[in-house]
């Protein structure tokens, strides 16, 4: 075969299954990429080759006794690397969350849908890079280290899930686990020009993925086209008995048709989302593929999303007030950095003081501002008031629609270090991505185009609760037409 | 518009547990209050009472609700692993410095 690292996912599966190439083979062409991307790009913050390597000796064994028999059961992913986000716990395996509080943290459990992905039969290169406590929209925030644009090595990959959003971009991994609270998957996706999927709130467990926000948090997936991440999601969808918020509704089978037409599927394009200031070339790109859409037999929908503009104030309230409150518990006593100090009080602040990094502190302070007596009412209640008339507006517009059509963010990927002195100019990156995790709806980047400096665009589907089907579909029929999902940055 | 003055940042520092090294307090002061402007906006929107909260996108009617578990004790993961995170145990107890008794009033 030529270079494994570039075959799609679902391509890497079949190979494997028909033994034209063994997982070993493959992890080693992944590792050997990775040692030969990683100093440029700094996606990852733990390496594990030789439980990558164990892993897959093991697939192999698994595929050649299947092969003697292929009546027998096969985990689905056998054999199949994939890396994970540092937010998501794996037992045995250091998980910092980009944070010094958590340097020397190794999980004595796994995240379920690392579980299940590990039951799947994947085989796991490491831990990717994130902004602290997924706190960022650059993976600037990390305590680590800032990971690099593939597509050019000055600017930021998005954030928080840029460690995964670099790897696949960059044919390190074929699929990568993030995170998403308020756009950490779809942004970075967007950036880096490849696919993310948050699914709905719910959908998949959050039991092992260390909380920020948690009203808002959710699993997502990185990935090179939609049919790559409608593989791995199946198999972490579902619920969960250790997760109260993971939602008893059935999964159904994610199975993409190769449809070569959108007829029946009715496009809402919301005129709140694109607005001055937008980047030209991003409304450009994001315009044409709906036309594009509409060429393909979709009907196309102007639609109103009247409370849009409360979504990043209502946002900044609720994530930082449920963030504050998860937070409590690094306290230097139980896991996590201790700053010793014969006073237990001193001990906890000297520790939490030390080991959280400027960005978690500032939501840290707001959130407890907002949650404090006096204020509650003022801020936390009135933003879980407007909360619902967000949500109403989405539950609106999918009575005339079947998806909401709209940019991932106003610009391409920005430099390093550009909003470094504002972080209010770094939030307004997610205010095309916050209402969906207010709303709890699934949402789908993929790439459409790339600007005049060869950076990537993305454009983001967003569906009624657990229809995350109907987006993969249309993003994948759109896949079918155009080669943007194919294009690769070059080192 | 409410703005956070010293005192009012002093309490929240303690309620947080943060120590601060100097100068970041007059720094995340300033950046607090920077915030506050922008999402004091959303004090001034009228809305009824008829709205009411939301705590999640989703909603939860019972019938996807997650099914109560059987009151049953499980050992999901071994005591001994998550000790080993703990940065200093005696006995299989976490140890912290003396905590002085204190007489509530």
């Amino acid at each position: 075969m030529g270079n494994v690292c570039t075959l799609s996912a679902v391509e890497l599966c079949q190979a494997l299954r028909k033994g034209e190439v063994s997982s070993r083979a493959l992890t080693r062409a992944y590792l050997e990429r990775i040692d030969a991307l990683e100093p440029k790009l700094q996606a990852f913050l733990t390496l594990t080759p030789d439980l990558a390597l164990q892993q897959a000796d093991l697939a192999d064994q698994v595929l050649f006794e299947w092969r003697k028999d292929t009546a027998r059961l096969l985990p689905p992913l056998t054999g199949l690397p994939i890396v994970i986000k540092d937010l998501l716990c794996q037992r045995g395996v250091r998980t910092t969350c980009g944070s010094r509080i958590l340097e020397n943290f190794i999980p004595p459990y796994s995240a379920t849908a690392v579980q299940r992905l590990l039951d799947a039969g994947v085989v796991t290169l490491g831990k990717t890079n994130t902004d602290e406590f997924a706190m960022g929209s650059s993976t600037e925030n990390s305590a680590y280290q800032i990971t690099r644009n593939p597509w050019n090595l000055t600017r930021v990959p998005g954030g928080s899930s840029g460690g995964s959003a670099a790897a696949v971009a960059s044919a390190m991994a074929p699929l990568a686990l993030g995170t998403d609270t308020g756009g950490s998957v779809r942004q970075p996706a967007a950036f880096c020009g490849v696919t993310g999927l948050k699914p709905t709130y719910g959908r998949v467990p959050r039991y092992g993925l260390i909380a920020y926000g948690s009203s808002l948090d959710s699993v997502g997936v990185l990935a090179r086209s939609a049919a790559d991440a409608a593989m791995l999601f199946q198999h972490m969808a579902g619920y969960d008995p250790l997760d109260a918020s993971a939602m008893d509704v059935p999964v159904p089978r994610y199975s993409l048709q190769d449809k070569r037409d959108m007829r029946g599927l009715r496009i809402g394009v919301p005129e709140q989302y694109f607005i001055t200031g937008i980047q030209h070339e991003v409304e450009q790109a994001v315009r044409n593929a709906i036309t594009a859409m509409q060429g393909l037999g979709a009907e196309v929908v102007e639609i109103s999303l009247p409370h849009t503009k409360y979504a990043l104030p209502v946002y900044y309230l609720i994530a930082p007030a449920e963030a504050s409150a998860n937070l409590a518990r690094y306290d230097g006593v139980r896991f996590g950095l201790r700053v010793d100090d014969p006073n237990m009080t001193a001990l906890t602040r000297k520790s939490r003081g030390a080991g959280f990094g400027p960005e978690v502190k500032r939501r840290i302070m707001l959130g407890t501002y907002a949650l404090s007596a006096g204020y509650y009412d003022a801020y936390y209640g009135q933003a879980q008031k407007v909360r619902t008339l967000i949500k109403q507006d989405f539950e609106k517009a999918f009575e005339q629609v079947d998806v909401i059509a709209a940019p991932v963010t106003p610009s391409t990927a920005f430099k390093i270090g550009e909003h470094n002195e504002d972080p209010l100019a770094m939030y307004l990156e997610d205010v095309f991505t916050l209402p969906a995790n207010l709303a709890g709806v699934p949402g789908l980047a993929f790439p459409v185009g790339f600007d005049g400096e060869g950076l990537p665009i993305g454009m983001q589907l967003m569906g009624r609760h657990f229809d995350e089907q109907t987006l993969l579909q249309a993003a994948h029929t759109y896949q079918l037409f155009t080669d943007w999902h194919t294009r690769r940055p070059e080192f | 518009m409410n703005q956070i003055d010293p005192q009012t940042f002093a309490h929240l520092v303690e309620l947080a547990a943060l120590e601060l090294k100097a100068g970041e307090g007059d720094y995340l002061r300033k950046e607090l209050n920077h915030q506050l402007q922008a999402i004091d906006e959303l004090t001034a929107i009228p809305l009824d009472d008829s709205v009411e909260i939301a705590a999640h996108g989703v909603p939860y009617p019972l019938e996807h609700s997650a099914p109560l578990r059987k009151d049953e004790p499980q050992t999901l993961i071994d005591p001994t692993t998550i000790l080993e995170q703990a940065p200093e145990t005696e006995e299989r107890y976490l140890v912290v410095p003396d905590i002085p008794h204190t007489t509530l009033e």
